[in-house]
């Protein structure tokens, strides 16, 4: 998969409760969540998007709780991409089991700033910065997270184990 | 090969004689928890891909605690679609309002979880029971529908480091003081994706509910889990809750990444000021910070043992007229044996707030939300901007003793500084 965008960076250890605010989370609906996503760290996030954006950030994005709610959060305010140095345990999990695609590549991270254009080949872990035209490669999946993927997510692994029995 | 005692248990739970750290694993759950936040979403994922049953009604626990009694119609409807989904599957494991308590408190309690045990639920501080001596973790909602169906979860095997407790802890130190002082130290992404595995002469010093407290706190240091060794107190704990208690302990040998060494008796109370748990110093040093509200409860500190220790410094005293005092028993049972051991009636003599159990404040939720400029001392576990309400207040996180005389001075201190001295 290709995406391309520009990119709304981060610091370091971007917490789930500045991602999406426990105060919000009577709701699983994903469109009332995005409209919230990041507002107590960065008011202007969603005035920001234009589609497709590519957020950046440090290390230990999405400490905090087990909320996938923020994943989701991201992802249905159009974030196509979140590259970071590393990602918490959890976040990291519920991002690969809910389909929004993340990267750990420091120098990447490093390497761009806000509103920098990147294009990014998810199979092969290559991001490019078209702004200052350097390229990176990111560590790729584990294998056991390839054959999630290749499953169709999580839940469908579920399914044919469920089926299986 | 020796093993990590995380590592033990993950590989007694997939049919192996031995895991090394870094190994992908399909493994066994014993128990699978979800609350009134994250299991809808399960439930949901449970229902798009069509699966119409549950590995074992017996084996899953849900319970509603995050905004329970329910704080408003949105967060009623989520209760509804979980209770809706306990009696269809024929939850055995269903804790509604009258017999709830905050998961965390709630789940070990009822001997629904102890050593030896594979846990996994949707909830980050799911690693509390390691103070039993069993490997427990909290994932996302998909993770759990993905348990619920198959009774199956994939891991991979941490990492770990290894905190040998020392010695005997001063008067006014618990378990938070130790586990903030930890985090201090290692900040916020320590023991990222590793297991924190505790043991040393010090246990013997540590209550159940100090290690609870303790355990509770690893997911703050970035681990996947905090794990005790088990020992007599353990086996008193476990007597009437679980059958037998399966023994837990680190192997001679066992590769740990870090070590750290820990003199338990020279701490002194601790705070963690905002906007990370890391950001620590002791309470004694924190300056002259007025407060405007003290929280005492959650599932980090709203145990039995937590209560005594407010209510022995609360005891023929006044809150300060400042300090809104709001005190949460984590449980049902908590707060009856609270109530029939004098402590309520100590704290609301005193002038505090006593709540039903809930998880309310401690994550911004409802009872006890702060403004603008507010300023909270309290006994939950994070400290994060707008954690307990507007992004513009602030929380530090303290132990019961600090968070009790905070409340009395109306300013942040630790109980040695009380004015009319000690207490005994
Ligand atoms: S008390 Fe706080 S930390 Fe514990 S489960 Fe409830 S919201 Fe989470």
């Amino acid at each position: 998969m290709k995406l391309r965008g520009q990119v709304i960076k981060y610091g370091d250890n971007i917490d789930t409760d500045v991602i999406i605010p426990a105060r919000y989370l009577n709701t699983t609906d994903e469109k009332e969540l995005a409209s919230h996503c990041m507002e107590d760290i960065d008011p202007a996030f969603s005035s920001k998007l234009r589609g497709g954006d590519i957020m950046a950030a440090g290390s230990n994005f999405g400490c905090g709780s087990s909320r996938e709610h923020a994943p989701a959060a991201i992802k249905a305010s159009g974030v196509s991409c979140v590259i970071a140095k590393d990602f918490a345990r959890i976040f990291y999990r519920n991002a690969i089991n809910i389909g929004l695609p993340i990267l750990e590549c420091p120098a990447a991270v490093e390497g761009c700033s806000d509103g920098d254009e990147l294009a990014v080949d998810l199979d092969g872990g290559i991001i490019e910065n078209l702004t200052t035209g350097a390229k990176y490669s990111a560590s790729p999946f584990p294998g056991f997270l390839q054959d999630i993927i290749a499953s169709g997510g999580l839940m469908k692994a579920a399914e044919k184990l469920v089926a299986g029995k | 090969m020796a093993m990590t005692m995380t590592q033990r248990i993950i590989a007694a739970h997939c049919g192996e004689s031995e895991v090394r750290a870094g190994q992908m694993v399909l493994a066994d759950v014993d128990l699978v928890l979800a609350n009134d936040i994250t299991a809808p979403v399960s439930i949901k994922e449970l229902e798009r891909h069509g699966i119409g049953t549950v590995f074992d009604s017996g084996k899953i626990a849900l319970v509603l605690d995050h905004f329970v009694p329910c704080k408003d119609i949105k967060a009623a409807q989520l209760c509804t679609e979980v209770r809706g989904f306990a009696k269809k599957h024929g939850i055995k494991h269903f804790f509604d309002v009258g017999e709830m308590g905050i998961e965390h408190a709630l789940l070990p309690e009822k001997g629904l979880v102890g050593s030896g045990d594979l846990v996994v639920g949707a909830d980050s501080h799911t690693c509390t029971y390691g103070a039993l001596g069993a490997f427990s973790t909290g994932m996302g909602s998909t993770d759990i529908a993905f348990a619920m169906a198959t009774g199956k979860t994939w891991l991979k095997v941490p990492a770990a480091c290894r905190f040998t407790l020392r010695n005997k802890p001063a008067r006014w130190v618990g378990g938070k003081d130790v586990i903030l002082h930890i985090i201090g130290m290692i900040s916020v992404s320590g023991a990222r994706y590793m297991s924190m595995e505790f043991d040393g002469d010090g246990l013997e010093h540590l209550s159940m509910d100090d290690r609870f407290t303790i355990a509770n706190m690893a997911i703050e240091a970035g681990a996947k889990n905090g794990i005790f060794e088990t020992d007599a107190l353990t086996v008193q704990y476990e007597k009437g809750r679980r059958e037998k208690t399966v023994p837990c302990s680190i192997d001679p040998g066992a590769v740990y990444e870090k070590t750290y060494e820990i003199d338990l008796s020279k701490l002194r109370p601790v705070i963690s000021k905002p906007h990370q748990p890391d950001n620590t110093c002791y309470a004694d040093e924190a300056g002259d910070i007025p407060i405007d509200q003290v929280v005492i409860g959650s599932c980090t500190n709203g145990r039995l043992g937590d209560l005594a220790v407010a209510a022995g410094i609360l005891r023929g005293r006044k809150v300060h007229p400042r300090a809104r005092t709001i005190i949460i028993p984590a449980t049902q049972r908590i707060y009856l044996e609270a109530l029939k051991a004098g402590y309520i009636e100590t704290f609301i003599e005193a002038g505090c707030a006593v709540s039903t159990p809930t998880c309310g404040p401690c994550l911004g939720g409802y009872m006890g939300i702060l403004a603008k400029g507010e300023r909270a001392v309290s006994t939950t576990n994070r400290n994060f901007v707008g954690r307990m309400g507007h992004p513009g207040s602030e929380v530090y996180l303290a132990g019961p003793a600090v968070a009790a005389a905070s409340a009395i001075e109306g300013r942040i201190v630790s109980p040695e500084q009380l004015t009319g001295g000690a207490i005994e």
